[in-house]
């Protein structure tokens, strides 16, 4: 048997594959099922998820997590190019998530409507982006990515409680290397990440670590946590930023968000959200996740000198970056 | 206030009920199960550690193998808490190695893993060193770091080489990939000889033989221990057969034997479990569906390579079997491509006991009780699947150049 012909006949053929019964509808649209046939095989019950981006490098192993997690029944996977492929792989997994396609490519047009079907009755919305090369900041992805993330969310509304940045790859960072230092397992190491997602605008708190310990001035600067990002860029040398901690880092927050919306209690994470915990309009902390998305900020806590400091620094920082955001929208 | 930053970790769910009608062990589907909250850890952390209650119910209805127990667990296996195995990568800067680096750093039953490339495997360890799990990142660049790489490893995982594009078939991909695998177990021989070898690297119904040629030749062959993976072709069969009889993907376990490419892959649908009857034609569709998965995903992938995140997610799951086995489970069955016995050729895939030391059984009644249609495509399989081993012998075999 071969599978020869243009994309849109291999699409086509693919889908036929999730949804026979859906053969002719797919040749003539290329794009997503109506919600009412879309439902997890075998009958669970579950959360649609999108992943804009799926087929980037971060894309591709997210998809892979989110296609193994028992809470996702439908995953749709977005790009402007190579998303067939990516789930024509993943489709393959024997777990639960079903997946779909769009793509801007196989339409052929700048799919304002393929994303509309994209994101229609989503739980969950994971957008991506262009990494970094050494020598960028992540303020040089910029102009790139504020472009990419305006587009993908004009077609929604604006809810304080359900933008939610992720910043749980600097949590990994801090819990991994901290362990390192304490001898212990990264498992039972917890340390808060306040502040935002980019350079000294990270900012962990080890005067709140658990479990409880100290740190020499000298363990603390070793704790390289503000440039694991950087140091990431460096060591793959051109060939990308991370991608697969941040795969693992966001799959496990967009676990945490389904937990949430499941109505599960006590499912707290770091994120990046609208806050009032400072004067800033946005920062990290701590939040509690339930079935409205981010139902509770909580405060800083307890910090010491060195932390002070460091949150002066960060403000100030992440004061620039979000006038920069707001600005780039307004214009 | 209560952080909820545990790790994730990959479980293997092995469901495995006792048959009572018939002597034979039955394997149900080994999924891979991705746990991020942990409530088995719930009395060896700290209450304030605790993440949420059991993520679905899908956790509930796995037999919760691959959770820390405590002592007092009554499971017949739990994952001994200080479990430590030491895993390394041929080839984990690759498209499958990648993502298969990155579940294997997910395991929690991994202490140490060894990447190597012959590029960029730098990156991607760094990448990875960040998740905070258990495991550490080691990595090795290139032939002279390769030994290092292998020294005490108890399984080698090889996924290196070129991937097809659409029109190729696996057997094209010989000429490069024989010449890479050959070299590489060269290696595992000389420095980890005991270790449980995977091949993934295609056409594995060539270079699996290849590399027990390399290992004789350096008198370590252990045919217990050399494993072509064919666990995708497991997954592609339990996933189209669950989508066209609308079962629960969790119960569903197809038994795929053969070989690795083509009509070599034969799924026993006759045996699929939960018992389902099929007409012919779904018969005759599926197969070839499943024989045809992975040109299909080349093909939708457009010459951007073959499967990989699939790919990286069974052989996972197979990494993680045999983790488990190593550390004791007296339990785990996999199809996987091996020395055998079953029939005239010296190599064949049928599903398999694994124990500490590699293949422990051979399971015999997967070749009784066939259909005809199964007994057909058997037949019709064996010259090619003969061919392509020979292929791979006498590649081994041919005088250094």
């Amino acid at each position: 048997m071969e599978f020869r012909g243009d994309a849109s006949q291999r699409i086509a053929m693919i889908s036929a594959h999730l949804q026979p019964s859906f053969t002719s509808q797919m040749e003539e649209k290329n794009s997503v099922m109506g919600r009412e046939n879309c439902r997890g095989k075998g009958g669970k019950a579950g959360f649609k998820v999108a992943i804009l981006g799926a087929a980037g490098g971060i894309g591709q192993s997210l998809s892979l997590l989110m296609k193994m997690n028992p809470l996702v029944s439908l995953l749709h996977l977005y790009d402007v190019v190579n998303a067939p492929g990516v789930t024509a792989d993943v489709s393959h997994m024997d777990t639960g998530a079903v997946v779909r396609t769009s793509t801007l490519e196989v339409r052929g047009f700048l799919g304002a409507k393929q994303l509309e079907d994209a994101l229609t009755g989503m739980d969950l919305v994971i957008p991506a982006g262009v990494p970094r090369k050494p020598g960028m900041t992540r303020d040089d992805l910029f102009k790139i990515n504020a472009g990419i993330v305006k587009t993908l969310c004009e077609a929604g509304t604006y809810d304080p409680k359900k933008l939610l940045g992720v910043t749980t790859l600097d949590v990994a960072r801090v819990n991994t290397f901290v362990a390192e230092v304490l001898g212990l397992d990264p498992r039972e190491v917890d340390v808060p990440v306040v502040g935002g997602h980019a350079g000294v605008t990270i900012l962990p708190l080890l005067s709140q670590v658990k479990p409880p310990s100290s740190f020499t001035p000298s363990e603390t600067e070793y704790l390289r946590i503000q440039n694991g990002g950087t140091e990431v860029v460096e060591a793959k040398a051109g060939a990308g930023s991370a991608t697969l901690s941040m795969a693992y880092a966001a799959a496990k927050f967009a676990d945490a968000c389904l937990r949430g919306l499941r109505g599960d209690a006590n499912v707290v994470e770091c994120s990046f959200v609208a806050s009032q915990v400072t004067e800033l309009p946005f920062f990290a902390t701590k939040v509690r996740l339930g079935r409205t998305g981010a139902e509770e900020v909580y405060q800083l806590g307890p910090l010491n000198e060195y932390e002070r400091v460091g949150l002066e620094k960060a403000k100030e920082e992440l004061a620039g970056s979000i006038q920069k955001g707001v600005d780039f929208i307004r214009k | 206030m209560a952080a909820t930053s545990a790790a994730s970790s990959i479980s293997i769910g092995s469901t495995v009920p006792r048959a009572t009608s018939s002597s034979l062990p039955q394997s149900r589907a080994q999924a891979v199960n991705f746990n991020y909250s942990l409530p088995r850890f719930t009395a060896l952390r700290s209450s304030t550690l605790l993440s949420g209650p059991e993520s679905s119910s899908f956790a509930k209805s796995l037999r919760g193998s691959v959770t820390k127990s405590q002592s007092t667990s009554t499971k017949p296996y739990g994952l001994n808490i200080n479990a430590s195995y030491k895993v390394a990568v041929l080839g984990a800067a690759g498209g499958i190695g990648q993502p298969l680096s990155l579940l294997i750093k997910m395991s929690p039953l991994v202490s140490t893993l060894h990447l190597y490339d012959i590029a960029n495997v730098k990156g991607v360890a760094a990448d990875l060193s960040h998740c905070n799990t258990p495991s550490q990142v080691r990595d090795f660049t290139g032939p002279a770091e390769l030994a290092d790489c292998l020294k005490d490893v108890n399984v080698v995982v090889i996924p290196a080489g070129v991937p097809r594009k659409p029109g190729m078939t696996r057997d094209d991909l010989f000429n490069i990939n024989a010449g890479i695998v050959k070299t590489l177990v060269e290696a595992v021989a000389d420095n980890c000889p005991n270790a449980f070898i995977h091949i993934i690297s295609n056409p594995v119904n060539s270079t699996v033989p290849i590399a027990a040629e390399v290992l004789k030749k350096k008198g370590v062959y252990d045919p217990k221990k050399l494993f072509g993976v064919t666990t995708l072709d497991v997954v592609r069969a339990n996933t189209f057969v669950s989508q066209k009889k609308n079962l629960k993907l969790i119960d569903v376990d197809v038994p795929v034997i053969g070989g690795h490419a083509g009509i070599t892959i034969l799924p026993l649908l006759s045996k699929t479990k939960p018992s389902v009857s099929f007409t012919d034609e779904e018969i005759e569709k599926l197969t070839l569906r499943i024989q045809n998965a992975g040109t299909e995903v080349v093909d939708a992938k457009a010459g951007a390579g073959s499967a990989t995140l699939s790919m990286a997610y069974a052989a996972a799951r197979f990494v993680e079997s045999s983790l488990r086995a190593l550390d004791g489970d007296g339990d785990v069955y996999e199809c996987s491509f091996v020395d055998s016995t079953l029939t005239d050729l010296p190599f064949f895939a049928s599903r398999i006991k694994i124990g500490r030391n590699g293949v422990e059984a051979v399971i015999e009644s997967d070749l009784q009780g066939l259909t005809e249609y199964e007994q057909k495509a058997l037949e019709a399989l064996k010259p090619e699947l003969k061919a392509s081993i020979e292929k791979g012998v006498a590649f081994a075999n041919k005088p250094a150049n």
